[in-house]
């Protein structure tokens, strides 16, 4: 995730570059810049702490982490198997996990829905047994997992790939047994990039709606998280919606730049 | 002989080219244009009332009323204004943006469905909903404070598993057998089709929602406007409104 910056700014780069760069940081910042502006500041305390606001917010913040958990427990071993597997069959699992990131949330949410659902392929088999997902916090992780998860391995291979076999090589030719290289020398080396595919995963998880909408239903508490509770109090309430967003804005910034900090750390500490 | 009567017959059908052109352009054609903003659920129905006379050109505008509304604050030009609810007419009315008093031509009440063959035998707004997967609209949404007032009237407490943002998001998850029952209004019931059962709760139309209509102040086709408001609550009018499931008062 981390590419090496020269030293000296602008060092064999044209000043035209400039222009375009610019123009695109304005393009991204200024949006965001106006939610800032149009947030009623001196009314955030009242409206963050409604009982409404404080479920969705927990609701969020404890589906993401979770989601972000099993996106690390199935994605990274995944991301693992694929970056030392080439051929067809690698290039087709590679080809399905990636689709989620780019699906739009709504078919997301459906095939969901048409899988797990009451009705669905397993969930019809589930039903039976007496367990259902629908309607549940189980349902909303589930949403989560199937749009975050991608990213996370996608963020793993690529720097697996990029890192090459060398090192790990060179453990096993002195002895070392696989779990023992695993353990000892890939992951060290892949912390970094573990971290910030795991913020890119909780952020994405956080800012998960179509497919939670779609697949979950929504009910305080329960199912409606923070992007579903701003979705309702838009047209009632804009103060409050706003608020609400800000929130969401704080946690996706302080997450993404804890993952660079992260990551800027453990290279540094593991350089010669 | 022949050479006289060519031309002659040509006169006769560039006359007839003439008086027909200029029947196009002076008859009803043009007088009869009328451009309606309606709430999006009449979105149908009034394309099916316009489809009654053939002589009216109706131009439909359908969105959320409270759009309507700021639209024709703004300007936006049209002929009549209907809405899905009183309150926003109201609004409308007391800014001076359609003639006084409108006229209420639908209601629209909130009907309890299941999905077909009713897997959870529910039968009302009562017991039968226990341990059930009822599914509502939110209550700051219209078809959740519908739901919320046939609940208090039912005297009972709901326990819904959902409360979604759109009637139509209830729907989709009684008509897929998602959800064991959903509260929506008596035209989503209909528009669902065979895919859902109708439990009425509303026979009266006492907690339904009332559509008025009205032409547009200042509009520049009054008269058609009230031509096309006439074949709204007009007998064949009602016809089509129930057809589509709407009440009419």
């Amino acid at each position: 995730m981390t590419v090496p910056m020269p030293a000296s700014g602008g060092a064999g780069r044209p000043r035209w570059l400039f222009v375009p760069a610019v123009l695109a940081v304005l393009f991204l910042a200024v949006p965001l810049l106006g939610i800032v502006a149009r947030v009623p500041w001196a009314d955030v305390p009242a409206l963050l702490t409604t009982r409404s606001s404080l479920d969705a917010l927990g609701l969020s913040l404890l589906t993401c982490l979770v989601a972000t958990a099993i996106s690390l427990a199935l994605g990274l071993p995944l991301a693992l198997v694929l970056a030392r597997a080439d051929g067809r069959l690698a290039g087709l699992v590679r080809t399905l996990v990636t689709i989620p990131m780019v699906l739009p949330p709504v078919v997301a949410g459906l095939a969901l829905l048409i899988t797990f659902g009451r009705r669905g392929v397993l969930g019809a088999p589930l039903a039976v047994l007496g367990i259902e997902v629908g309607f549940s916090t189980v349902a909303v992780v589930m949403a989560q997992v199937f749009v975050a998860m991608p990213f996370l391995v996608t963020a793993v291979e690529g720097a697996l790939r990029a890192t090459g076999t060398g090192v790990e090589g060179a453990a096993a030719t002195l002895g070392a047994s696989p779990t023992y290289t695993l353990r000892r020398v890939t992951l060290p080396l892949l912390a970094p990039s573990i971290a910030a595919g795991g913020a890119l995963t909780f952020a994405r998880a956080l800012g998960e709606f179509g497919a939670t909408i779609t697949f979950a239903g929504s009910l305080q508490g329960v199912t409606r998280t923070l992007p579903l509770e701003i979705y309702l109090l838009r047209e009632l309430d804009t103060d409050a919606a706003l608020a609400l967003a800000l929130v969401l804005i704080v946690v996706a910034g302080l997450t993404v730049a804890a993952t660079g900090w992260l990551s800027r750390r453990t290279v540094r500490r593991s350089a010669p | 002989m022949n050479a006289s009567r060519l031309p002659a017959g040509g006169t006769a059908l560039a006359l007839t080219l003439v008086l027909a052109l200029a029947g196009c352009a002076g008859a009803p054609a043009s007088d009869r244009t009328v451009t309606v903003f309606a709430a999006s659920s009449l979105t149908g129905v009034f394309a099916d009332i316009a489809e009654l006379d053939p002589t009216l050109d109706v131009r439909f505008t359908f969105d959320g009323s409270s759009t309507l509304v700021d639209q024709l604050a703004g300007g936006a030009p049209a002929d009549v204004l209907a809405t899905a609810d009183e309150a926003t007419m109201a609004r409308a009315t007391q800014a001076s943006l359609v003639e006084p008093e409108p006229t209420v031509f639908a209601t629209n009440a909130g009907v309890l469905i299941v999905p077909a063959g009713n897997p959870a035998g529910v039968t009302g707004l009562d017991a039968s909903l226990d341990g059930t997967k009822l599914v509502v609209c939110a209550p700051t949404v219209p078809c959740g404070a519908t739901a919320r007032a046939l609940a208090d009237a039912a005297g009972v407490a709901l326990a819904p598993v959902s409360e979604e943002q759109k009637v139509t998001d209830v729907r989709g998850k009684v008509a897929s057998g998602e959800a064991d029952a959903g509260i929506v209004f008596a035209t989503d019931a209909t528009a669902a089709g065979d895919a859902v059962e109708t439990i009425v709760l509303d026979p009266d139309g006492r907690f339904a929602t009332r559509y008025p209509v009205a032409v547009v102040a200042g509009s520049a086709n009054a008269e058609t406007a009230h031509a096309f408001i006439d074949l709204v609550t007009s007998d064949a009018g009602r016809v089509v409104l129930a057809e589509h499931g709407f009440g009419t008062p």
